[in-house]
C-alpha cells in the first residue's frame, strides 16, 4: 500500500509539475512582452493559453538534427541527464504538510531524505554534466565554449551556494528539509534571519540555472545559443524545459530555505478543518514559487547579462567571503543566545 | 531472493561493468562517462550500507568535483576538433600477472579471515550527527590537517597548472 | 522498508571491493594514456572506501566512515595536483602517453 502511494505520488506531482513548467514558458513570453511593451503570444487560445500546447506539439516533430562529427551517444543522452536531474531534485521538497485522504496519513513529500539538502547539493553538481557533454559531444566550437563556460560557472557558484545553505541548517540542526520547514512556522521565515544568506542563495541559484544575468554558457551574441547549438526538436525541447524545470525547482527550494516552505501565517486562526488547512498551505506553497519565478524572469528582462570575468570575481572575490562570514555570525548569534 | 539482494547485484553490476568499461575503453570521454556510473554504483552500495551521508558525500566529491576535473583534464588535452582520442595499451602480460597476485592475494584474504562481526547491530539510523560530533571532537586535528592539505593542493595546482607569461611570449 | 545489513554477507561487500580494486590495478599497469591511470587511481580509492564503510557497518561503529572522508580529500586533492601535472606536461610536450614522457632516463 505505502508503495502505492508513492507511485501516486510520483505520478501525480511530475504531472503536475510539467504542466506547471509548461506554463512557466508562457508566463515568461507574457511577462517579458509585458517588459518591452508588446503583446506577446495570444493567438492559441483564450489569452495564448493553449500556447505551450502548440509548442510542444511543434517541437515533437520537428526533424533531429545530429551534427555529423558528434558523438551521437552522449549526445543523445546529455539532454536526458539535464532533464532528469532537473525533475529528480524536485523529490525531496515538501509542498505540504500530513494530509488525510481516504482515510490515510499522506505526507506531502515524495521522499523525506534524513539529508535532504545535500541531495540536493549533490544532484546540481550532477546538472554540469548534461550541460559539459552536451557541449563536448557535439563537436563545435560555440557548444563547447559553453559547455566549458557553464561547468566553471556552476562549479563556482555551487560553493557559495552550499556554504550560504549551511546558515540555514545551523538554524534548524537538521538537514532534513521538513524540519527546516516546521523551524520557520509562524513568521520566523529564514529571509528575516538569514538576509545575507538569502541574497548569497538566490545570486548563486541564478547563476546554478543559467540564468540572465548570469547566463554566459548560452550569450547569444557571442556564443550562438551556447551548449545546445546544434541540439533541435525533442531533444532541444528537453533542454528548453529543463531550464524552466531548474527554474521552478530552484523557487521551491528558496521557497521552503527561505520564505517558510508550505506555512501559511495564521491559517490556523480562521477555523478550517485540518483537511481544507492542508490544501491551503498547498496552495499557499505554489504561490510562493510562482512568485518566485516571476521574480526569475522579471530580473531576466531587467538586468543585462555580466561579463565571464566579473562573474568570476564575484563569485570567488565576494559571494564566497560574503557567505563565510554570515556563516561565522550565524554561529555566533547562536552561541550568544544559547 | 529478496529486495535487498536484488539492490546489491544491481548496485554491484552497475559497479563493475562501467568499471570495466572504464579501463577497457579505447575512447577517453568514454572512459571518464562510464567512471560517472562506477560512482553511483559505489554511492547506491554506501546507501544500503547505511551510510546515508558518506554517499551523498562520494557523488558531491568524487562525482561533482573530481570527475568533473577530469572531464576537463580531457577536454584540454586532446585535440576536440579533430578528434583522436584513441589511446592505447601497452605491459599487458606482466600487468595481467601483478593483477592476478595482488587480485588473488585480496580474494584470498576477504575469504580466509574469520571477520570479527558483531552480531545484531542496530542499523545505524542517521551517521550524520554522529561523524559531525567525532570530526569535532576525536578527529579535530586530523579533519584541520585535511583543509590545510586542500588549501595546499589548490595553490599548488593553480601554480603548476598556470601558463608562465613570461615563457609564453618567447615561445 | 526495513532490513537488516546480515542480509547480505560481509564477505560479498569485500569481493566486490577487491573485484574493483583489480580492475584499477589492471588500468594503472597497461594504459598508456595518463589521464586513464588517474581515473584507474581513483577507481581504486574507491574500493578501499567501499572496504570501510563495509566494516563500519557491520561493527555499528562510524570511525570508519570518517577514514573515508580523509581518503576523499587526499582524492580530492591528489585529482587536483596530478591534473595541474598532465597539462603542464601536455603543453611542454603535447602527450599525455606514460610511455613517450621518458626524459628522467637516457
Amino acid at each position: 500500500m505505502e508503495l502505492l502511494i508513492s507511485v501516486i505520488k510520483i505520478v501525480v506531482v511530475m504531472g503536475v509539475m510539467l504542466g506547471i513548467v509548461a506554463y512557466v514558458v508562457l508566463l515568461e513570453r507574457r511577462l517579458s512582452a509585458a517588459i518591452q511593451n508588446r503583446i506577446g503570444p495570444n493567438r492559441v487560445g483564450w489569452q495564448g493559453l493553449l500556447q505551450p500546447i502548440a509548442d510542444v506539439v511543434k517541437l515533437v516533430f520537428k526533424e533531429d538534427i545530429v551534427p555529423l562529427k558528434s558523438n551521437r551517444f552522449i549526445h543523445d543522452l546529455a539532454p536526458i541527464i539535464s532533464l532528469a536531474v532537473a525533475l529528480t531534485t524536485f523529490a525531496v521538497v515538501p509542498f505540504g504538510d500530513k494530509i488525510n485522504l481516504f482515510g490515510y496519513d499522506i505526507k506531502l513529500q515524495i521522499a523525506d531524505v534524513n539529508i535532504g539538502i545535500l541531495f540536493i547539493l549533490a544532484l546540481t553538481s550532477l546538472g554540469v554534466y548534461g550541460l559539459t557533454l552536451s557541449g563536448w559531444s557535439s563537436n563545435s566550437k560555440y557548444a563547447l565554449l559553453g559547455g566549458v563556460r557553464s561547468s566553471a560557472q556552476m562549479i563556482s557558484y555551487e560553493l557559495s551556494m552550499g556554504l550560504a545553505v549551511l546558515g540555514v541548517v545551523m538554524i534548524a540542526g537538521s538537514l532534513q528539509l521538513d524540519t527546516i520547514v516546521e523551524a520557520q512556522a509562524g513568521w520566523k521565515w529564514n529571509i528575516i534571519l538569514q538576509p545575507i544568506g538569502f541574497i548569497t542563495f538566490v545570486t548563486a541559484a541564478f547563476a546554478e540555472t543559467n540564468r540572465l544575468p548570469f547566463d554566459l554558457p548560452e550569450a547569444e551574441p557571442e556564443l550562438v545559443a551556447g551548449y545546445h547549438t546544434e541540439y533541435s526538436g525533442m531533444k532541444f525541447a528537453a533542454y528548453y524545459l529543463s531550464e524552466y524545470a531548474n527554474m521552478f525547482v530552484s523557487s521551491a527550494i528558496i521557497t521552503t530555505l527561505y520564505l517558510g516552505g508550505w506555512q501559511v501565517p495564521f491559517v490556523h486562526s480562521f477555523g478550517f478543518s485540518d483537511f481544507w488547512i492542508g490544501i491551503i498551505q498547498v496552495f499557499g506553497f505554489l504561490t510562493k514559487v510562482i512568485l518566485f519565478v516571476s521574480f526569475f524572469i522579471i530580473i531576466r528582462w531587467t538586468i543585462p547579462r555580466f561579463r565571464y570575468d566579473q562573474l568570476m570575481n564575484l563569485g570567488w572575490k565576494f559571494m564566497l567571503p560574503v557567505s563565510i562570514l554570515n556563516l561565522l555570525i550565524t554561529g555566533l548569534v547562536i552561541l550568544l543566545l544559547s | 531472493m529478496n529486495l535487498v539482494d536484488i539492490i546489491f547485484y544491481f548496485f554491484a553490476l552497475i559497479t563493475l561493468v562501467s568499471a570495466a568499461i572504464t579501463v577497457y575503453s579505447r575512447n577517453i570521454i568514454y572512459s571518464a562517462f562510464s567512471l560517472l556510473f562506477t560512482f553511483f554504483g559505489v554511492a547506491g552500495i554506501y546507501v544500503l550500507l547505511n551510510a546515508d551521508f558518506i554517499a551523498v558525500a562520494q557523488i558531491l566529491i568524487y562525482v561533482g568535483g573530481i570527475l568533473m576535473l577530469l572531464v576537463f583534464g580531457v577536454m584540454l588535452t586532446h585535440k576536440v576538433i579533430n578528434v583522436e582520442i584513441k589511446t592505447g595499451i601497452l605491459n599487458v602480460v606482466p600487468g595481467s600477472i601483478i593483477t592476478a597476485i595482488i587480485g588473488g592475494t585480496l580474494c584470498g584474504v576477504f575469504v580466509v579471515t574469520d571477520w570479527f562481526i558483531v552480531e545484531g547491530v542496530p542499523p545505524i539510523k542517521s551517521t550524520t550527527t554522529e561523524i559531525g560530533t567525532m570530526f569535532m571532537t576525536k578527529y579535530l586535528l586530523p579533519f584541520e590537517i585535511a583543509s590545510v592539505v586542500l588549501l595546499v593542493a589548490l595553490i599548488g595546482a593553480a601554480y603548476i597548472a598556470r601558463r608562465d607569461k613570461s615563457k609564453n611570449q618567447s615561445a | 522498508m526495513n532490513f537488516t545489513l546480515t542480509d547480505i554477507p560481509l564477505n560479498y561487500y569485500l569481493g566486490l571491493s577487491a573485484t574493483l580494486f583489480s580492475i584499477g590495478i589492471v588500468g594503472v599497469l597497461t594504459r598508456r594514456n595518463a589521464i586513464i591511470v588517474f581515473i584507474c587511481i581513483e577507481m581504486m580509492l574507491n574500493s578501499v572506501n567501499l572496504t570501510l564503510v563495509a566494516f563500519s557497518a557491520f561493527l555499528g561503529n562510524p570511525t570508519g566512515q570518517i577514514l573515508v572522508f580523509f581518503v576523499m580529500a587526499v582524492a580530492a586533492a591528489e585529482a587536483a595536483v596530478g591534473l595541474a601535472i598532465i597539462i603542464a606536461m601536455f603543453r611542454n610536450k603535447m602527450t599525455v602517453n606514460i610511455d613517450e614522457i621518458n626524459i628522467m632516463k637516457w
